[in-house]
């Protein structure tokens, strides 16, 4: 008995080793794009005539077990400017995204359409200017930052200014659906 | 009050009673529990000696895949992720797995038989520092089979190292892998200080004793200054990676230079941690292939010393491309290339020594002569790079892999390997073939310099270390191919070790006590020696313990034989000081091993391994020195008498 | 990966062995002083040891012990060791002063920020609409010291121009400088020489050297904005370019692209290579890169890009048009 719950402990760590350490390079290419679908007038860049909002390929999140996912969604999620509405989570012009609040819902496929399909009152629409990879991993990231994913999954400490603790220690904040759009 | 005395040996049936009396009283119990909970020097040595060879073997493995990789150019063998994970596993193994634990191990198993002593001090200690090292050794591989090896080298700088670039469990893998090894290599350190400071056999006093002794003092001492600084810097990782402390980031207040710093004012005295022990490999098999003293003994113990000091002053010619200022740079120039000369010193008086002497050319022999060889070019290419300004060029290219290559493999395999071909009879009692020995010395030599002599050229034409791949239109093509070549042919030289060992466990020509005729002490008792070492302790009349002897060969007599007694002496002259108990077989330190590696494999991922592994193992060494009734009684007899 | 790379010569020396600026000559001096007495001095001892190994005379040992004239033949050699140890300091210090000696104001200052895995190049001015970015590619004017003036976005990288100078880090909170001066004309080849990450093999900067009217040619149209293109095909492929995931990394000025994540694509086709010095600029090869970046560098930020082969011809024949 004692050994074959060793056994399974042992296997149960290196699956979710297995997992948590994949470094996926070459991600599954996007559906065909479904129909064009926005939400909002804005979005980053010019305006473009057509808008071509690619479908998840899966309704599953694929990284939110992923920490390589996680942290290329972090930096992401820097790079894009997120941080020019949200900071990093407290909110500012964009409503808080480290709190149990969540005004569109809090799985991994609300979070996508918002980012994709923008939202009225002010999120833009990335649906044609971010692949839907990518949005996938920011989309695992935003919700690492409420402490909605494992603590050996979410990231730790950026390598800037300290300004908010990091999201590995950060206590689950259990998701309602409130707020001020 | 010591009663000891010096008297001679003349019955043989005095001989036999006593023989039975102490392996009644020093062997251990057989069979797996026995070998679990065995505190004896030995038996630790040899598994210690088997486990760092069987990481030497793992870390071979994966140098096989990456020269695999590299042998032609934008090869898809091995993709970037995998290839990172192991050349960082393979630095790993190789630096923190295999070296400096196999020559602890060497020191382990043959420093309490080279100075007289029955068992090596702190025998409980010796077997945790054992098991913690296996912990360490099996979390890593555990981390490499489930991808969760580290990925930033066997140095593993931040930031690439720290919480932003390297996510998930890798670096902390790395962290903790070196926590292990450090405490393990400490432990050892500290026995083989105590045991040479104070176990001595009487009449040798510091000036008398062996210079592999020496090596593994000088070593030992390395140790001790140079494991806590990277004990420090990986632990300051792991907490920037887990808690969130900002030692290594610059944005509030860190320095990225840090780790660098702290790493290399370890790594540096870590090569020479690994290099020294194998001078004194070289000096006892020189002394006896010609059957003589090594030439200018004074000189040879001061050249160690200085080699032991200098390499603390060393450690920023590593950091000579980072920017640091240019006066420092140039102080560590000129300390680089001045620890050139003690090595120069031995060199010159090994020549000297066998000079005056016919050396019989014996495998080990061989080995020594292909050491001087290998480790005058790694040597040289050193002295080249320790220059800043042409260190400006080469530095993280394959002109260092290949000096580094050369003094490792060559300065201290290679002698280790003869060490093997010596010192396999003492161990086993049984002769390694010569004729194998001969081929795999050939097959080696020739490996090493067919892989990495082409790596200086490869360097100098741009090739940078750590690559994965190369565009075909480099010309590095050809090259990378011959070192794959050559990486071949030492793993085949290897297998043929290998081959030599198995057959002589199974059918060997029995070796006798002393097959070599060498001078030291462990040439004075049985091969294997018995699980006591000594039928009497020795009096140690001259340098060459066992040439000096005078023929009444005087031992020492007094020493309790119905328990653990050892003999305490003091430390400069070793004259008789006091007596000194040995607790028996334990299966505490294995315990102990096991709640540490509970805390720390625990603290890769919570910081609540601290609170619980910390009670896990208080309650372990609480148990651990928990007198029970056996020892108690011991102790008071012991005493009264 | 089935693209086909043409036969040709690497792009740019990347040799120790082919200084081409007097500081990576002095080093290679340097160099070469140290090689030739180290083969010297290992053919000596090798012949000393064989020698000491194989003649028949042997010596008793208490004779041995005593004997003056081996100690002092090995005190001679400590003391020669000693010595050319010495001379290979004072040759190193006084290298040193040669290669860092400041160049004085006549320099050309280059800031090269390193990336994971690209490089990014900007020649300042006084005036800031002077300033021109660029990536992977530095071009110096013949007969000039040229100091870089070295940091990083994230992690250490190292920037190595083999035929210039020797090495130096990027160190992320720090800042570096390299100076050389080419005295020849030709295209280098510097690789990034501290590993930083799963494209670290395949992280190269060409650095230029050419006449200075034709450096000076370069800076100005480097300093420009691109133009509009006036052909229908590029202007889709500008569209393109706005309308899809492009515009969220890379600028091009001139465009209401401006993001400083990715490499800057004004000048892309004045460029040699694409991907930091991997691949040929060409069209087929940027063609693959656009479409696919992990099968050529897998791991790197790019993602791959889903694009209508009309659309990828248009975006194709705009990004020609960025001289």
């Amino acid at each position: 008995m004692r050994t074959t719950v060793l056994r399974v402990c042992l296997v149960a760590t290196a699956l979710s080793a297995c997992e948590r350490e994949e470094r996926r390079f070459n991600p599954p290419p996007a559906a065909i794009p479904a129909t064009a679908q926005r939400v909002t007038q804005l979005q980053p860049g010019p305006p473009v005539k057509e808008v071509l909002v690619p479908s998840p390929a899966t309704v599953r999140s694929p990284y939110e077990e992923n920490a390589y996912g996680v942290a290329q969604g972090k930096t992401l999620y820097n790079q894009f400017n997120c941080a020019g509405c949200h900071s990093q989570g407290g909110g500012g012009m964009g409503p808080p995204l480290m709190d149990a609040e969540w005004l569109y819902g809090s799985e991994p496929q609300n979070v996508f359409e918002t980012i994709v399909q923008g939202r009225p009152n002010g999120m833009p629409a990335f649906g044609n200017k971010i692949v839907s990879d990518q949005v996938w991993q920011i989309v695992s990231y935003v919700r690492s930052m409420s402490g909605l994913l494992r603590k050996d999954v979410a990231p730790g400490r950026s390598d800037d200014m300290y300004v908010r603790s990091q999201e590995q220690a950060t206590h689950k904040a259990k998701p309602v659906v409130a707020g001020q759009p | 009050m010591t009663e000891t005395s010096v008297s001679s040996r003349v019955d043989p049936a005095a001989d036999e009673r006593l023989h039975q009396e102490l392996e009644r009283t020093w062997h251990e119990r057989t069979g797996f529990w026995g070998w679990l909970t065995s505190v004896d020097h030995k038996s630790i040595g040899k598994r210690y000696i088997v486990t760092a060879f069987a990481f030497f073997i793992l870390g071979g493995l994966n140098a096989a895949l990456m020269r695999a990789q590299l042998a032609r150019p934008e090869n898809t063998l091995v993709g970037p992720d995998l290839y990172n994970q192991l050349f960082s596993v393979h630095g790993t193994t190789m630096m923190f797995l295999f070296a400096v634990p196999m020559m602890t191990a060497m020191g382990i198993y043959f420093v309490p038989l080279m100075v007289g002593a029955r068992n090596i001090a702190y025998p409980r200690l010796n077997a945790y520092g054992y098991y913690v090292y296996l912990i360490g050794g099996i979390l890593l591989y555990a981390g490499l089979f489930t991808n969760t090896g580290p990925e930033a080298g066997w140095f593993n700088y931040v930031p690439l190292a720290g919480p932003e670039f390297s996510p998930g469990k890798r670096s902390d893998v790395y962290a903790q892998t070196v926590t292990f090894t450090e405490i393990a290599a400490i432990i050892g350190a500290v026995e083989i200080i105590v045991t040479i400071f104070k176990h001595r056999a009487p009449g040798m006093s510091l000036g008398r004793m062996p210079l592999f002794v020496w090596a593994q003092l000088v070593t030992a001492f390395m140790i001790l200054f140079a494991m806590p600084w990277v004990a420090t810097a990986s632990l300051m990782l792991a907490m920037d990676r887990l808690i969130a402390t900002h030692f290594f980031n610059p944005a509030e207040g860190g320095d990225t230079l840090l780790w660098q710093h702290l790493f290399w004012f370890f790594g540096h005295p870590e090569v020479y941690i690994i290099f020294v022990p194998a001078l004194g490999m070289v000096s006892q098999i020189v002394s006896a292939a010609t059957r003589r003293e090594i030439f200018g003994y004074p000189v040879m113990v001061l050249a160690l010393v200085m080699t032991g000091f200098l390499g603390f002053g060393l450690w920023v010619h590593h950091m000579f491309a980072t920017g640091v200022p240019q006066l420092g740079q140039s102080f560590f120039t000129a300390a680089s290339m001045m620890i050139a000369i003690p090595s120069g010193v031995q060199i010159f008086c090994w020549i000297a020594t066998i000079w005056a002497a016919r050396p019989r050319f014996t495998v080990p022999f061989l080995f020594v002569l292909g050491f001087v060889v290998l480790f005058i070019i790694g040597g040289f290419t050193g002295v080249m790079i320790a220059s800043v300004s042409y260190d400006q060029q080469v530095h993280d290219t394959y002109f260092i892999v290949a000096h580094l290559h050369y003094v490792l493999l060559g300065g201290a395999v290679t002698p280790l390997f003869g060490a093997f071909y010596f010192w396999f009879p003492k161990i086993t009692g049984r002769m390694l073939s010569e004729a194998l020995g001969r081929c795999h010395f050939a097959l080696f030599f020739l490996g090493v310099n067919l892989t990495f002599f082409p790596m200086h050229q490869l360097g100098l034409e741009g090739m940078t270390r750590r690559v994965y791949t190369y565009l075909a239109e480099t010309g590095w093509g050809d090259l990378n191919l011959l070192a794959t070549i050559g990486a071949a042919t030492i793993a085949l030289s290897v297998a043929l070790f290998l081959v030599n060992v198995a057959r002589s466990l199974a059918a060997g020509e029995v070796s006798g006590d002393n097959p070599w005729d060498g001078e030291t002490l462990d040439w004075g008792t049985s091969s294997p020696p018995p699980s006591y070492n000594f039928l009497h302790i020795p009096v140690v009349q001259g340098r060459s313990a066992l040439w000096s002897r005078t023929p009444d060969k005087p031992v020492v007599t007094g020493l309790r034989t119905d328990m653990h007694e050892v003999l305490v002496t003091t430390l400069m002259d070793a004259r008789p000081d006091s007596r000194h108990l040995h607790p028996r077989s334990t299966v505490m330190p294995l315990l102990a091993a096991l709640a540490t590696g509970v805390t720390f494999i625990t603290l890769i991922f919570t910081p609540w391994g601290l609170p619980v592994g910390g009670a896990l193992m208080t309650a372990a060494f609480v148990a651990w020195a928990w007198p029970d009734r056996e020892s108690y009684e011991e102790q008071r007899l012991q005493e009264s008498s | 990966m089935t693209f086909a790379i043409a036969a040709f010569q690497a792009q740019g020396a990347h040799s120790v062995h082919d200084p081409v600026s007097r500081q990576a000559l002095r080093i290679h001096q340097l160099g070469e002083a140290m090689y030739v007495t180290a083969a010297v001095v290992f053919v000596l001892v090798v012949a000393a040891l064989l020698w000491s190994a194989l003649r028949r005379h042997r010596m008793p040992a208490d004779q041995q012990r005593s004997n003056r004239s081996i100690s002092t033949a090995v005190l001679l050699a400590t003391a020669a060791t000693t010595v050319v140890l010495f001379v290979f300091l004072i040759l190193d210090l006084s290298v040193g002063r040669a290669i860092t000696t400041n160049p004085g104001k006549g320099a050309i200052q280059i800031r090269v920020t390193g990336h994971q895995w690209w490089w990014e190049v900007q020649y300042r001015d006084s005036l800031p609409q002077n300033w021109a970015t660029t990536a992977n590619e530095i071009h110096v004017p013949v007969g000039r010291p040229v100091v870089l003036e070295l940091r990083s976005a994230d992690v250490i990288h190292s920037l190595w121009p083999p035929n210039l100078n020797g090495k130096r880090d990027l160190i992320p909170g720090d800042e570096n400088s390299l100076w050389f001066q080419a005295d020849s004309p030709g295209v280098y080849r510097a690789q990034c020489a501290e590993f930083c990450g799963h494209q670290h093999a395949k992280m190269s900067l060409l650095i230029v050297a050419e006449a200075p009217e034709s450096f000076s040619a370069w800076l100005s149209r480097q300093r420009d904005t691109a133009l509009t293109p006036t052909d229908s095909v590029a202007r889709r492929g500008q569209e393109v370019f706005l309308g899809s995931t492009c515009v969220m990394c890379h600028a091009i000025a001139g465009t209401p692209a401006g993001s400083r994540i990715g490499p800057d694509l004004t000048h892309l086709a004045s460029r040699r290579t694409i991907a930091a010095g991997t691949l040929p600029n060409t069209r087929g090869n940027l063609a693959g890169w656009i479409i696919n970046p992990q099968a050529i560098k897998p791991g790197v930020r790019m993602p791959p890009n889903r694009l209508g082969s009309d659309d990828l011809q248009a975006l194709l024949t705009y990004l020609e048009t960025l001289e």
